[in-house]
């Protein structure tokens, strides 16, 4: 499978989404507060006259917050089910090619990686922890509801 | 019907129009199956139409038509060039008649005999070319200019249209902060407004009543029943409803199927029906209506219902569920089970319904586009089918507020009213920590939505405003936000189920400035706020009594008059409030006048006619016969006489100053007003010192002059011994006993020795002088 992946810092840590699954890559602009929504819903934001619903990929994996330097937030965005979501990331790098098929992650990883991972996939870059986007979207408390 | 006809119309156009190609290539090639089926196809349309519209003529002509291609389909005919022209002269006397229909004449008598002779086998190959079928109407009609556009090409134009909205924002907000010419001004001012219009436009585009969805279930189910030996009353509600023009066509399907199920398996035959004690008919229900972010179609019957217990035995036997799990099934749940693939409650399939098609594929239709399918049944009395389908693209008018620095909208139709917590017809108090909110003596719960949404928020509850939410099928509660902004109409969409999840938003919109806005749910935010909506059902009328047992106060607006003078009115005698250009006002007879429509007003509150173009606001006064215009700047607030009334000197357009809100203000006397305009005719009804306490015109009026002339004014009935009744002419004088009566009349020729003119102060002054000196006589 040489599926296209997007390396991103998500908590100081590289990581890798489906390219496939990636529209964009924007800086956010002001967002807008969801008062009373799951922690890891940071805000609303307006992409070219659409809504995005803003994930706190930190919170949505039950890590501390990473400092923002500067408050330029960068995200991915993503479509799932009709609805847009911008994933905040600490960084955006680049796009590699998946060299294997994700294999299981033996080691104990924390909690949130663990819900979240789809596997290791080899790429030129060095193995990398592949990230599944639906998981990060829906957050630690639908995960926990569903368990 | 003319919608019928036009749809009609345009479907036989748009086939012609293809077909024109086609009739060419079956000329030169008449064993082309393909063709011959396209143009049987149009035929039959044609023909199954006619039926339904009765225009005979048409529809034996296509029935000829269909009869002599359906041979030729069935290989018991060769088409010959001789039967290609017969059918293709048959397809331009059709087209031509469509013309006269469209042209909305009626289709001349005539006989279309030779044509259809022609089509017989073994005709003359000769076909009467034009035979004079149709008035000059064909040549001079003009079609209806529509052409068939892909909802992606709409869907582009629009999300341009909204980005052009957030330009046009983006330079206005650039052009207030750098001085420009005037002209400048002149021509953006310009640019947004077709900007506007042009959104406006392009949202509708989309938008479709969902009256046509429904349009063609009558006959449907007319012919249904019709097949099956039932008697079945449709009945429709809701037509009104707007919903996206895709979505319309997503669930036309479903609906159609569920409709069809409810006349072929829900209601019985009208034996079946007399037998288990209904009436004979059959009723189907069909209705829409809006509820949050959503759109709800009940399709209801009253037949026999679903059986549930037999449902779960098929559904066993089918294997799709095992029997200690059918056994655990909840009565809804079981009812669930037709939603389940393969299976079928009839016991017999018909031709109706025993299509292939079951639930199964309703359900996976209805949620592919978002939306849910219930079902409700009592076995015996019916079956209750919902779809929920959401409203995307839907256009909401909504009321934007705001929290701190964050906006939010409301929908405009869950907000009965919006007062402001300090106004004097309110008062904030907590019971056991929860807020209510007594307004105008009507007591119902009060939630912060500061507090419910867990935001700071830097006023007092005082400080904020409160509105009256009546959310669909609950009672009403206020909600105190920080401020209130705008009416805007939104397009709302859905938001992502995570924030759904919180269960406060019925989706999220794009302000105007292109910043997100959460649209709430009036229902969800007193479910999080913790209103009880049993609790307060007993509450607002024992508060109503005890208001109107107090001190009856009396409603006023308070204004600002064109010079800016503080001035308040009796709610009572204003009708409302209009707005009208300034060219309208002008000097007529003597004074000045406004154009309202159709009717021509005496304008009071102004010297001379508005200058300079603009608006000029007007109360548009009524006494129950003629009516007045107040010119007046801007309406402050509205409040209630409490205070003395200090009379004026002398009788003119003020009756007195009173405090109003701890302001003096100068009350408007309504009375002079329309005397003094000779609001010519007025009304027969019954004042009093004993005044009649339902006559307003009383109450408003003649009250406060009755009141100025030394009277204590009492209801109409009582025992108490009055000095003064005052009547209106030809009304009946009131129970309560007096010793001097009043009479007035309605019109100043109708006045003599008994009666006086009811706009003649002076008359009316000295009678009631009079009564107060001679009193007790």
């Amino acid at each position: 499978m040489n599926a296209l992946l997007l390396i991103v810092t998500i908590a100081g840590q590289r990581v890798a989404l489906p390219a496939a699954s990636v529209e964009s890559v924007v800086e956010l602009e002001a967002l807008i507060p969801v008062p009373r929504a799951a922690e890891h819903i940071a805000g609303l934001s307006a992409l070219r006259s659409r809504v995005l619903t803003v994930i706190d990929c930190n919170k949505a994996l039950e890590l501390p917050a990473t400092a923002q330097p500067g408050g330029i937030r960068e995200a991915a965005v993503v479509e799932l089910d009709g609805h847009h979501y911008a994933l905040i990331v600490d960084g955006v790098e680049d796009v590699v090619e998946a060299l294997s098929e994700p294999a299981p992650v033996r080691a104990a990883m924390g909690p949130g990686w663990e819900r979240a991972s789809q596997g290791m996939v080899e790429t030129e870059e060095g193995a990398l922890l592949l990230i599944d986007v639906a998981t990060l979207i829906a957050g630690p408390e639908a995960s926990r509801a569903a368990a | 019907m003319d919608d019928l006809i036009a749809d009609f119309v345009a479907e036989c156009r748009d086939m012609l129009e293809s077909l024109g190609g086609e009739i060419v290539a079956w000329e030169a090639q008449p064993d082309d199956r393909a063709r011959l089926d396209s143009i049987f196809r149009f035929v039959h349309t044609v023909k199954g139409n006619c039926g339904f519209f009765e225009f005979p003529r048409l529809e034996s002509l296509s029935h000829a038509a269909e009869d002599a291609l359906a041979d030729v389909r069935a290989g018991r005919r060769q088409a010959d060039p001789a039967l290609v022209s017969a059918v293709l002269a048959v397809i331009d006397r059709i087209g031509e008649m469509v013309e006269v229909i469209a042209s909305g004449e009626k289709l001349p008598e005539g006989h279309d005999g030779d044509l259809i002779d022609a089509l017989q086998p073994g005709a003359e190959a000769a076909v009467p070319a034009a035979a004079a079928v149709v008035g000059e109407a064909a040549a001079r009609s003009v079609a209806p200019r529509t052409i068939r556009l892909s909802v992606e090409l709409l869907d582009r134009v629009m999300s341009g249209v909204s980005d052009m909205v957030l330009a046009r924002n983006e330079l206005a907000r650039r052009l207030r902060d750098s001085s420009v010419e005037v002209e400048v001004d002149s021509a953006f001012e310009r640019l947004s407004g077709i900007i506007a219009e042009m959104r406006d436009a392009i949202t509708r585009t989309r938008m479709q009543r969902i009256e046509n969805l429904f349009v063609g279930l009558p006959r449907m189910v007319r012919d249904l029943t019709g097949e099956l030996g039932k008697q079945v009353l449709v009945d429709i509600d809701g037509g009104d409803v707007e919903l996206d023009r895709e979505m319309i066509e997503m669930i036309r399907d479903p609906l159609t199927h569920i409709v069809r199920n409810a006349v072929d398996h829900g209601i019985e035959k009208p034996a079946d029906r007399l037998k288990a004690g209904k009436r004979e008919i059959g009723l189907l229900t069909v209705s829409a209506r809006q509820s949050g972010n959503q759109i709800l179609i009940d399709i209801v019957d009253d037949g026999r219902g679903i059986d549930g217990k037999k449902l779960v035995e098929k559904a066993v036997a089918a294997g799709i569920i095992d029997a200690a799990e059918g056994g655990k099934l909840s009565a809804k749940e079981r009812l669930a089970l037709i939603f389940e693939a393969g299976l079928s409650t009839a016991r017999e399939v018909t031709s109706i319904s025993g299509r292939g098609v079951g639930m199964d594929v309703v359900r996976s239709n209805v949620e592919r586009i978002g939306g849910v399918v219930e079902v409700d049944s009592r076995p015996g009395q019916g079956t209750r089918m919902t779809l929920r389908v959401p409203l995307t693209l839907t256009i909401i008018p909504a009321l934007t507020v705001s929290i701190g620095s964050q906006h939010f909208a409301i929908p405009r139709s869950a907000i009965e009213e919006i007062v402001r917590a300090n106004g004097e017809s309110v008062t904030l108090s907590q019971v056991g920590g929860a807020g209510v909110a007594t307004i105008r003596g009507r007591r119902v719960p009060e939630i912060a939505l500061a507090d419910v949404l867990g935001l700071p928020s830097a006023l007092s509850d005082e400080e904020r405003t409160l509105i009256v939410l009546k959310p669909a099928g609950g009672d009403v509660y206020a909600l105190a936000v920080d401020k209130v902004h705008d009416h805007e109409e939104l397009v709302v969409k859905p938001a992502a189920p995570a924030i759904m999840a919180t269960g406060l938003y019925a989706g999220t919109t794009l302000a105007d400035d292109g910043s997100p806005i959460l649209l709430f749910d009036a229902a969800g935010l007193a479910r999080v706020g913790g209103v009880r909506i049993e609790a307060q059902e007993r509450t607002p009328r024992g508060a109503e009594k005890s208001a109107s047992a107090g001190a009856a106060e009396v409603p006023v607006l308070l204004f600002r008059d064109v010079h800016g003078a503080r001035r308040a009115i009796r709610l009572g005698v204003v009708d409302r409030i209009e707005e009208v250009p300034a060219e309208a006002i002008q000097p007529g007879a003597g004074q000045l006048r406004v154009q309202l429509g159709e009717v021509i007003l005496p304008v009071a509150g102004l010297d001379r006619p508005p200058e300079g173009g603009g608006k000029v606001r007007l109360f548009r006064l009524n006494d129950g016969r003629s009516e007045v215009a107040l010119a007046f700047r801007e309406v402050i607030d509205m409040a209630s006489l409490a205070q003395e009334i200090i009379p004026a000197g002398v009788a003119g357009p003020v009756e007195g100053v009173t405090l109003v809100n701890g302001e003096p203000a100068e009350l408007v006397d309504a009375h002079w007003l329309f005397a003094s305009l000779g609001a010519g005719t007025a009304s027969a009804r019954t004042p009093l010192c004993r005044l009649p306490a339902d006559d307003a015109w009383m109450q408003n009026m003649l009250r406060p002059i009755v009141e100025a002339a030394g009277y204590r004014v009492v209801g109409g009935d009582g025992d108490e011994q009055a000095d003064l009744v005052i009547v209106a002419e030809g009304a009946e004088p009131p129970a309560g006993a007096a010793a001097r009566t009043i009479w007035l009349s309605a019109s100043p020729d109708a006045a003599n020795e008994n009666s006086i003119y009811r706009y003649d102060r002076a008359g009316l002054m000295q009678a009631l002088k009079g009564a107060a000196q001679g009193g007790g006589k």
